[in-house]
């Protein structure tokens, strides 16, 4: 490499292929070499040349003394004259007339100092130890350099032309074809790629959307659950929950002021569910409790969608021939709870209803295997329960592999006939039904702890923009 | 070596998709967990009562089959150390408790004796017992005579009487026990019915029930070494922290209920307090019960639970002295009722609706091991079921079809599938809201999802509107001014989504598909929802031409022309909350005849108080 053009050329080459380019192509392996060795700096060469600055100062103090205004005009002075002095070489006599004055306190000095940086300078700084080096390099007198040098040979595909590797494929490489005999800058497949700018739907609205698809292809028709608001005779008269229920108690339910009270009922239906709370009818003792309208137009946000599953069933049986439905709906309900990690005032309530001529207990399990096992949950087990409406009602729980234990995973039941023959049904219609949260599936898909970081404005959205497609079943 | 010019590198994905996705999931449907009662018994009792020991795990099973729940394994100690800290803990008992969640209509299973006698039965280890309603030796019944002041406050009284009682201590915490369940649960906290129980050996009937100005009373009431007025009591008992629970019962009523003696001794005032002359001790030999009530169901029900419940300890298991009520007009009634009902029904009816095939003789034994016993009949299929004064939660053929069910066990049900042929619908508005969320998203809009209830400050004053002009529905009981009314509009969610989101990079992009709430006269309830779309873009610099694209984006997703008269197009406009106008504009379009799309939105950039109040710097 007698050519230094070349040699520079080499060296940058190598220096900005070093990392990843080299290798690669394989036209020449360089080698990584590096020595260290001592420098003197500007600083050091001048003491090396005319002494120590305090060694100047010495020789520069005649015996008859020195005024120290004098001395500081020289350049070396002021940094000479404290080290001379810290070496006891000199004296200042402040008491001394026309100002303080320096004189020599010994006859001879010795420049060590010097000394020592005229052996590096000689090239045997292997003489001095360590300590001392560090001592100088602490005083600017001393330099270490690292030498980087390369050993380069022949690489594997050595060749005497160098091509610049292209790092993207141009249209005008396609139209002239030269891309056959580029070579192209491999990837670098550690890194992550771009950030994309796009828009991302919400994680419980794409836990919804699954649902809807579950529902739908099992066959259900979607519920219009549009309406917040709702009547307590909807709500909960409707279901046959007795007026005094704790259910229908300040603590739980949020009550409106205004509009206060709701001003339409099917009036025949209103007094066959009156009957039935108060008295009884249709094989039921009731409740024998003093039913009140006041009581069922109390207004209020709805506590399940279930009151939609009332009105739906209200309408199928107003037909002239009853024809069976498979209902669901996955809407918003309220609760005037108190809150925590978990609990919200609002949730989404997820329903499936069924309402057919002689459905059975063994049927509502079927289905809710047949459901579960499309959210991959598929070893399920029921708990005798008890719920207002329904009857018989029934807890289902699924066996959790991490937590080695049944949890349960929704709530189910056959409503009562104290609800549906008042309605009109025929007597041999059985209604199945279960019910379970959105909120809570999402947190476990999601790995969200806090449910308010999932619902309402103090959402993450970064984890909104992180979170994968929601796939249930696997 | 040439590499490959296009980005083909392999995609691995890591990790494991198969996570256990649903477990966990809430129950939401109503009337379950919150209201399930749990009763807390000493597990060494329990095993005794049922005779053999069982293991943690052998009694959680059991329970799950049965429909109770053993929510926890627990002693008094950690109960005390959990919530009182390890101090006072020290002296606690470390005996073990079950704490055990009961079905909130099931009263007979409230306290230690009617769970280890339900579960004994259940088992066939014990036949259910036979509840009786005796009259005294003496011939002559307890009286207890209402007068008609009661009608202005509680009207209803039933009584009766445990003769010949022994008290252990164990027996007599769970006598307590019971009382506090039952009015915690079928009383509703005192305000249906009211239990009062009395050692009778202390007073001497008949006993009078009527109704006095709160000033007339004066008694030494439950625990106090003094006389107190009814008044006085009233106020003592305001910083009582379980006793205040219960004077909002009667407080305001110009007359308070009293229960005496013949010689005027008070021995109750219900619902809040008995007096302290007649209390229960564990020398106790004969019991005085009554009921105060609202309800004359649920007293009845109560009072049967309270009898049939400790009349077991009775000298005479299982018999309960009568006691005689006196109404105002002189008719009298004779309590406890311990009514046993008959009902028939056929073994094809449940065989039916649970989705099994027994006999007729078998569904008449799984029946009597849930304490209605049953025998067929012979008359084909009949069934000929009794329910017991205990079983009150059994009022339909229905009920005793779960029971059925229940003891022939859920799980061992065959699953099936209903033949049930249906076609599915989607409801056309929440169609077309999900196809757009995805559009919408596609045109790089992320989906916020904010609460329907806020506060009157978020749809009004933070809008620059009045309450009164908005057509909000009001909450008459929030807990906080988070839910006092329901919203009227999208916005202030999505400006408090940017508000809690400021540091994220910008710009933001946020829209929202989702239901608001406005009065409306013609709807059965006075209200109703409508479906809004809304959409924010928060950045440093002006961008109304980005949210006037989306604009036309979602028009043209929509298929409505931008077109004056028969398409969309925007116009000036003032609107409070928006800057003033020519900044801001109104877009109107007339409603395509194939979707109900909302037919005026407003784009533009907001006004200052909107954004701090929102402590937002910028946005459009």
């Amino acid at each position: 490499m007698a050519d230094t053009g070349v040699a520079e050329t080499l060296l940058r080459w190598v220096e900005k292929a070093d990392v990843c380019l080299l290798p690669a192509v394989q036209v020449i392996s360089a080698e990584l070499r590096s020595s260290k060795h001592w420098e003197l700096t500007g600083e050091g060469t001048e003491i090396a040349e005319q002494g120590s600055h305090e060694a100047r100062v010495f020789s520069s103090i005649p015996l008859e003394g020195l005024a120290q205004s004098e001395l500081m005009k020289l350049s070396f002075g002021k940094i000479g004259f404290s080290k001379a002095m810290s070496n006891k070489w000199i004296r200042v006599d402040k008491a001394h007339e026309g100002g303080p004055r320096i004189f020599r306190t010994v006859e001879n000095i010795e420049d060590q100092v010097r000394e020592k940086l005229l052996l590096v300078q000689r090239g045997n700084s292997c003489e001095l130890e360590e300590k001392e080096k560090n001592e100088l390099k602490k005083r600017r007198l001393l330099s270490e350099v690292t030498v980087k040098s390369y050993w380069i040979t022949k690489g594997s595909s050595f060749s005497t032309t160098v091509t610049k590797q292209e790092t993207e494929l141009t249209p005008e490489m396609i139209a002239t074809g030269s891309w056959k005999e580029k070579t192209f800058k491999p990837y670098n497949f550690e890194a992550m790629g771009v950030a994309l700018d796009c828009g991302h739907l919400h994680p419980l609205m794409k836990v919804r959307t699954q649902f809807r698809q579950i529902f739908l292809e099992m066959g259900f028709t979607e519920m219009p659950t549009n309406n917040f608001i709702e009547s307590s005779f909807w709500n909960f008269d409707s279901l046959f929950q007795p007026q005094q229920h704790p259910a229908r108690d300040q603590h739980d339910t949020f009550f409106l002021s205004d509009p206060a009270l709701a001003h339409e009922f099917p009036q025949d239906y209103l007094q066959r569910v009156k009957r039935v709370h108060s008295e009884g009818g249709f094989g039921s003792q009731g409740y024998k409790y003093d039913w009140k309208t006041e009581e069922a137009q109390k207004n209020i946000l709805r506590t399940h969608t279930t009151a939609v599953s009332a009105r739906m069933l209200y309408k199928v049986a107003q037909q002239e021939k009853f024809t069976p439905v498979k209902y669901f709906s996955i809407d918003r309900v309220f609760r005037n709870e108190t809150l925590d990690a978990t609990h919200l005032a609002e949730f989404h309530q997820i329903e499936g209803v069924v309402a057919d001529y002689g459905l059975t207990l063994g049927d509502l399990m079927g289905v809710l295997h047949q459901f579960f096992t499309k959210l991959g949950i598929t070893k399920l087990r029921f708990k005798p329960a008890y719920n207002p409406y329904t009857e018989p009602s029934m807890e289902v729980f699924s066996y959790h592999e991490g937590l080695k234990k049944w949890v349960e995973v929704g709530n189910s039941g056959v409503f009562r006939p104290e609800m549906l023959l008042p309605m009109g049904l025929p007597e041999d219609v059985s209604v199945i039904a279960w019910g379970l949260s959105l909120e809570r599936p999402t947190m476990i898909k999601y790995g969200i702890n806090n449910i308010r970081e999932l619902v309402g404005h103090k959402v993450n959205l970064q984890m909104v923009y992180d979170s994968p497609i929601c796939r249930l079943d696997s | 070596m040439v590499a490959a010019p296009f980005c083909a590198f392999k995609c691995t994905v890591s990790g494991s998709y198969n996570r256990l996705v649903g477990s966990f999931f809430i129950v939401c449907w109503r009337g379950l967990a919150a209201n399930m009662p749990t009763v807390g018994v000493r597990r060494e009792l329990l095993f005794k009562a049922l005779g053999r020991a069982y293991t943690d795990e052998e009694f959680d099973e059991l329970c799950f089959e049965y429909g109770l729940e053993l929510d926890e394994i627990t002693s008094e100690k950690e109960i005390i150390s959990r919530e009182q800290g390890d101090s006072k803990a020290a002296g606690a008992s470390d005996v073990i408790l079950y704490k055990i969640d009961v079905p909130a209509n099931r009263y007979d299973l409230l306290c230690l004796e009617g769970l280890a006698r339900g579960l004994q039965v259940f088992k066939n280890k014990l036949e259910a017992p036979r509840y009786r309603r005796v009259r005294p030796v003496s011939g002559e019944s307890q009286k207890l005579i209402i007068t008609k002041e009661t009608e202005a406050v509680r009207r209803h009284a039933v009584a009766a009487v445990l003769r010949n009682i022994t008290f252990t201590q164990e027996r007599y915490d769970s006598f307590i026990e019971l009382q506090e369940k039952l009015h915690q649960n079928v009383c509703r906290k005192r305000s249906l019915v009211a239990i009062g129980t009395h050692d009778l050996d202390t007073i001497s009937g008949p006993f009078t029930y009527t109704a006095k100005p709160p000033g007339d009373i004066s008694f030494k009431p439950l625990n106090q070494s003094q006389e107190f007025t009814a008044t006085q009591l009233m106020s003592l008992y305001k910083t009582d922290s379980h006793l205040r629970h219960y004077l909002h019962i009667i407080e305001d009523k110009p007359v308070y209920p009293v229960i005496y003696d013949s010689n005027g001794i008070v021995l109750s005032m219900p619902p809040i307090i008995n007096g302290d002359h007649s209390k229960i001790t564990l020398k106790t030999r004969n019991v005085f019960i009554e009921c105060t009530a609202t309800d004359l169901n649920k007293a009845k029900i109560v009072l049967d639970m309270m009898v049939t419940m400790f009349s077991e300890y009775c000298l005479q298991p299982f018999t309960v002295e009568e006691a005689e009520v006196v109404y105002p007009d002189g008719k009298a009634c004779i309590y406890p009722e311990l009514a046993y009902r008959k009902e028939k029904l056929s073994s094809e009816f449940i065989n039916r609706k649970v989705g099994i095939n027994e006999s007729t003789e078998k569904i008449a034994q799984l029946l009597t091991r849930m304490c209605l016993r049953s025998r067929a009949t012979g008359v084909g299929d009949e069934i000929e079921v009794e329910i017991p004064p205990t079983r009150s939660d059994v009022i339909h053929a229905c009920d005793i079809m779960e029971d059925a069910a229940i003891a022939y066990g859920f799980n061992n049900i065959i699953r099936t599938t209903p033949h049930t042929y249906t076609v599915a619908n989607q409801f056309p508005l929440n169609k077309l809201t999900e196809l757009l969320r995805q559009d919408l998203a596609a045109a790089g809009f992320t989906e916020a999802l904010n609460f329907a209830l806020c506060s009157q400050e978020d749809i009004a004053d933070k809008l620059g509107k009045k309450i009164s002009e908005t057509r909000a529905v009001h909450i008459s009981n929030p807990k906080t001014a988070e839910f006092q009314v329901a919203r009227t509009t999208l916005l202030p969610g999505l400006l408090k989504t940017i508000a809690a989101n400021r540091k994220m990079p910008l710009p933001l992009k946020l829209f929202e598909i989702s239901d608001v709430v406005l009065k409306d006269e013609t709807k059965d309830v006075g209200a109703r929802n409508s479906r809004r779309f809304c959409a924010i873009y928060y950045n440093k610099s002006p961008g109304f031409e980005v949210i006037h694209g989306l604009l036309d984006r979602t028009m043209q997703l929509l298929e409505v022309k931008s077109a004056r008269g028969d398409g969309y197009h925007i116009q000036a406009a003032d609107v409070a909350t928006l800057l003033k106008p020519p900044l801001h504009m109104k877009s109107l379009c007339r409603k395509s005849s194939s979707t109900s799309t909302p037919c005026k939105t407003n784009p533009g950039r907001l006004r200052p108080p909107a954004l701090l109040i929102q402590k937002l710097c910028l946005v459009t």
